[in-house]
């Protein structure tokens, strides 16, 4: 094993703040992404729905 | 020839977008998996680096995010290509959902490579050949982006998008090739194919097993992004029509 405990993993040899930082940003962009595509399909297809809705039955 | 009546079958957004539709979750898991396994050889089975401490486990995501910026490029300009040719609507489709996750990765790597050059090199940023040309290619998702969106009429936008793509592409062989032909400070090519990798095996398979993390994300993020082009674009048609009905 590498780290003797959880406070010298999350320290990473006093470079906690370059291999946090760059870890954080990387999993929040991810999530951001996956955020956006979830909301742009929820509103393109309550849109098609609204769509729907308004048009007479055949 | 039958197989190639079944390829174009595909090439149609109302066959593609079912099919997407199912490949999307094989991806995603695919991707959790080989982020679990990569973060866990990255960050517990890799040994420290003997020269630069423990900084240097940003290598896992950096060289990842770098490598998929330039390929996921490729195949944008791939699709541009096609669809600039054969004139397939899914192409263009392809191409404008696969640009912004290019981009992203693209700030990724300028973001890890800055966090990991402040401690190692005592800069956050120098104007070397290899940081110049990814600030290049990042420069040029967003152009293709801002031209797509730029002009109203989305098949207009698509072709010229498609242009700059392709022209653009130009700077993918510059990135890879700047630290040979340059005298650069970023350090030459931790993997090449003519000869073995310079570092340790655990390094070595935690670096690729983030990197085919970040292709299966990549490609479940754009099928993703392309359904729901698919669906804005073809909102009048009868098969989208027919979904609204029976999608929740």
């Amino acid at each position: 094993m590498i780290w003797s405990g959880p406070a010298e993993f999350f320290a990473m040899g006093g470079y906690a703040f370059y291999v946090w930082g760059s870890f954080s940003v990387f999993a929040l962009a991810i999530l951001a992404e996956t955020i956006f595509v979830i909301r742009r399909r929820n509103q393109v297809l309550h849109q098609l729905r609204q769509e729907h809705k308004n048009k007479p039955n055949p | 020839m039958l197989s190639l009546i079944n390829w174009f079958r595909y090439a149609s957004p109302q066959t593609f977008y079912p099919l997407a539709g199912r490949m999307i979750p094989w991806f995603a898991g695919a991707a959790a998996g080989f982020a679990a396994a990569g973060l866990y050889i990255g960050f517990f089975v890799a040994p420290t680096d003997a020269q630069q401490g423990q900084v240097y486990r940003v290598i896992f995501i950096h060289v990842a995010a770098s490598w998929l910026s330039m390929f996921i490029y490729l195949v944008m300009a791939g699709w541009a290509a096609i669809g600039l040719s054969l004139n397939t609507r899914l192409s263009f489709m392809m191409a404008r959902a696969l640009a912004p996750t290019g981009a992203m990765f693209a700030f990724l790597s300028l973001w890890t490579g800055a966090l990991w050059g402040k401690p190692t090199w005592g800069a956050w940023w120098v104007w070397d050949a290899r940081l110049t040309s990814e600030l290049i290619l990042l420069f040029l998702f967003l152009g293709v982006m801002a031209l797509q969106a730029a002009i109203d009429d989305p098949r207009r936008g698509d072709r010229a998008g498609a242009l700059l793509a392709i022209v653009g592409a130009i700077n993918v062989p510059i990135i890879y090739f700047s630290v040979i032909w340059w005298n650069t400070l970023h350090q030459g090519a931790s993997v090449s194919i003519a000869r073995a990798p310079s570092m340790a095996k655990t390094m070595l398979a935690g670096m690729l097993l983030m990197s085919l993390a970040c292709w299966m994300y990549s490609i479940a993020m754009s099928l993703a992004r392309a359904r729901c082009i698919m669906l804005e674009r073809e909102k009048h048609t009868a098969w989208v029509a027919d979904l609204a009905g029976s999608e929740r």
